[in-house]
């Protein structure tokens, strides 16, 4: 197990250089000029050549790519992450004020949608072929075909703008306002955690029935163990074991589903702010955020893999 | 081709090819959700190929006279701001959202399953190389690395198809990589080496077409996440140039209306809805007709 653990450790560290060079070298190769993008939202009539040359080389442009890598890399191992051509201001501290929203957002989320989807799952398994698992069965192949901004504007227009019960945007620390941020975040957050919900819903169901069919089972049927012990012990232990591969596939999805619902319900964290740099081609935070994104989902699906051995003893490691 | 080799290993000898496809049809078209998914995906293709015969009006001629017109029966679905007819922007929409679907999902199968080919029947340090590339594309929400990509490469449809498909290649390298290491292993390979088949050969002839059955699922569920992934970009912002109608733009454009038009927003989601559900629908149907073990796997 410690040598498994150290060798996907390595695997891990070496995806991560892998992020960093895909990163750093696909936004610089393909085509896109940041320092243009940032002229000519200025008055162009005051840009002098020699200004232009002194921004590149106040923003580390006019250095050879390698180089530039090279003060990247050392720069994020010194806690800094470069500075925003756009927002004229040290990624760090950008990435300091919009990853708590994000965090706040994406945690509810994946809390609610793991609970109620897990939940859905089994209700539907164990009551196979009842209205109660047509009705949660139809509503997880819908939730997962929806469009996440589509069903959010329809919940602007429906519970904000028609029934005036929720504000239709913004965000507030809970921390400053907590039920102002709680009504502020309903709507978001559902719409976040719809997809998830029904994906995990789907997986749960379908994992429970296959489970059901395993031959040990229909040993402890046949040994007359009352249903709740079949049902408890044997099924639902080994059926969620699974389960714990959608959790890492969620983060993900999560964090893509941020992306588009803070840009629906104008909260601004890590999404919008991700959104708004890459129309702006802000290399630095363009690559700090999808650092970070990438840190997160590798770190996560360590975890995973890790807890996976340990949740099922069969799974031996060579 | 076997679809199937190891369904029928009680019974004796090889079933006839035929048998084998009816029983597929069979089992696909059991179930009415997946004979609704197949219908829904047909008239999107009729639509699509015949938009400029079905849309009862020029999608993109203005008319402001007409502007912001509710549902009536000259125009099914009202006008837009521009006084353009809904229901013939729609119509045009559609041919977006299947030539979207279409070439991404093309790009994606065969970058990626070309790098779960190769990583998997050559091993060593290929695998190794190209699944920590894998892992690196897979690390990134799909929605984001297609959003970057097709902003770099600088936006227009062709490199939405690109980027999306790229975003979705990683899966297909997964999956046909697991399957190749698979293949590998059956006689039948061995028994083409034997025959001093070379490695190009072995690989297109004899693998390729067997693993066939998990990458056909893998492209129906794809061609709705691959629409749903392009919705959410032209949403965005990122999508067809302006005069051009994509669903994801259509609900962009309606939401600015939507306390006096709510239509002009719902209706282009509720086409998006409709044709992703019928693509997993069908997805679902066919991995339970093709190979009920991949259950849990796709």
């Amino acid at each position: 197990m410690t040598t498994y653990i150290i060798r996907r450790l390595i695997q891990a560290v070496i995806v991560l250089i892998l992020i960093t060079l895909l990163v750093f070298f696909a936004m610089r190769i393909l085509p896109g000029d940041p320092l243009m993008i940032y002229i000519t939202e200025q008055d162009i009539s005051l840009i002098t050549p020699e200004m232009e040359a002194q921004l590149r080389h106040e923003f580390g442009l006019d250095k050879s790519l390698v180089l530039q890598y090279v003060d990247w890399i050392s720069g994020i191992f010194h806690g800094d992450m470069g500075k925003s051509i756009h927002y004229r201001e040290s990624v760090s501290t950008l990435m300091a004020q919009r990853i708590p929203v994000t965090l706040h957002l994406g945690l509810l989320a994946f809390l609610i949608s793991s609970f109620l989807g897990i939940l859905a799952g089994l209700v539907a398994a164990l009551r196979r072929g009842s209205a109660l698992d047509n009705i949660v069965t139809s509503l997880a192949n819908f939730g997962i075909s929806a469009p996440n901004f589509w069903l959010g504007i329809m919940l602007i227009y429906a519970l904000g703008l028609y029934l005036r019960w929720l504000p239709i945007q913004g965000y507030t620390s809970p921390f400053v306002d907590f039920w102002r941020s709680t009504r502020q975040l309903v709507m978001p957050v559902s719409v976040l955690a719809a997809w998830s919900m029904a994906f995990i819903s789907r997986q749960v169901r379908s994992n429970m029935l296959e489970v059901a069919h395993q031959d040990y089972i229909r040993t402890a049927w046949a040994k007359g163990l009352q249903e709740r012990v079949v049902v408890l012990r044997h099924i639902l232990k080994n059926g969620l074991i699974p389960v714990v591969t959608v959790m890492g596939i969620q983060l993900s999805y999560i964090i893509g589903g941020s992306v588009i619902i803070e840009n629906v319900f104008n909260i601004p964290g890590m999404g919008r702010l991700m959104v708004a740099s890459v129309f702006s081609q802000d290399y630095q935070v363009v690559q700090a955020g999808i650092l970070i994104v990438g840190v997160a989902v590798v770190f996560m699906n360590f975890l995973v893999d890790i807890s996976y051995g340990w949740l099922d003893p069969r799974i031996r490691y060579g | 081709m076997e679809i199937n080799p190891t369904a029928d290993k009680e019974s004796s000898g090889v079933p006839p090819r035929v048998a084998e496809y009816r029983r597929i049809v069979r089992v696909l078209l059991r179930r009415h959700v997946v004979v609704f998914g197949l219908i829904v995906i047909t008239a999107l293709i009729v639509t699509a190929i015949f938009a400029p015969l079905l849309a009862p009006y020029d999608p993109y001629k203005t008319d402001m006279e007409n502007a912001l017109l509710q549902p009536n029966r000259e125009h099914l679905l009202g006008t837009d701001a521009l006084g353009r007819d809904s229901l013939s922007r729609m119509t045009y929409g559609a041919r977006v959202a299947l030539l979207v679907g279409l070439m991404a999902t093309a790009v994606a199968a065969s970058v990626g399953m070309t790098m779960g080919l190769v990583a998997g029947y050559f091993g060593g340090i290929a695998y190794i190389v190209i699944m920590r590339v894998i892992d690196a594309l897979m690390a990134f929400p799909i929605i984001l690395l297609s959003l970057v990509l097709s902003v770099l490469l600088g936006g227009g449809i062709t490199n939405i198809m690109i980027a999306v498909g790229i975003g979705l290649s990683a899966s297909y390298a997964r999956v046909m990589c697991g399957t190749v290491l698979s293949i590998k292993e059956n006689d039948y390979i061995l028994s083409a080496r034997s025959n001093a088949a070379s490695d190009l050969r072995i690989m297109l002839r004899h693998i390729l077409p067997n693993s066939f059955p998990p990458m056909i699922v893998l492209i129906t569920i794809n061609m709705g996440g691959a629409i749903m992934i392009e919705a959410a970009l032209s949403y965005l912002g990122v999508g067809i140039a302006p005069p051009g109608a994509a669903w994801g733009s259509l609900v962009t454009d309606g939401y600015r209306y939507i306390v006096t038009h709510p239509t002009l927003a719902l209706v282009p989601g509720l086409a998006i809805m409709l044709v992703v559900f019928s693509f997993n629908m069908v997805g679902d149907g066919l991995r339970d007709a093709l190979d009920p073990r991949l259950r849990g796997v796709l």
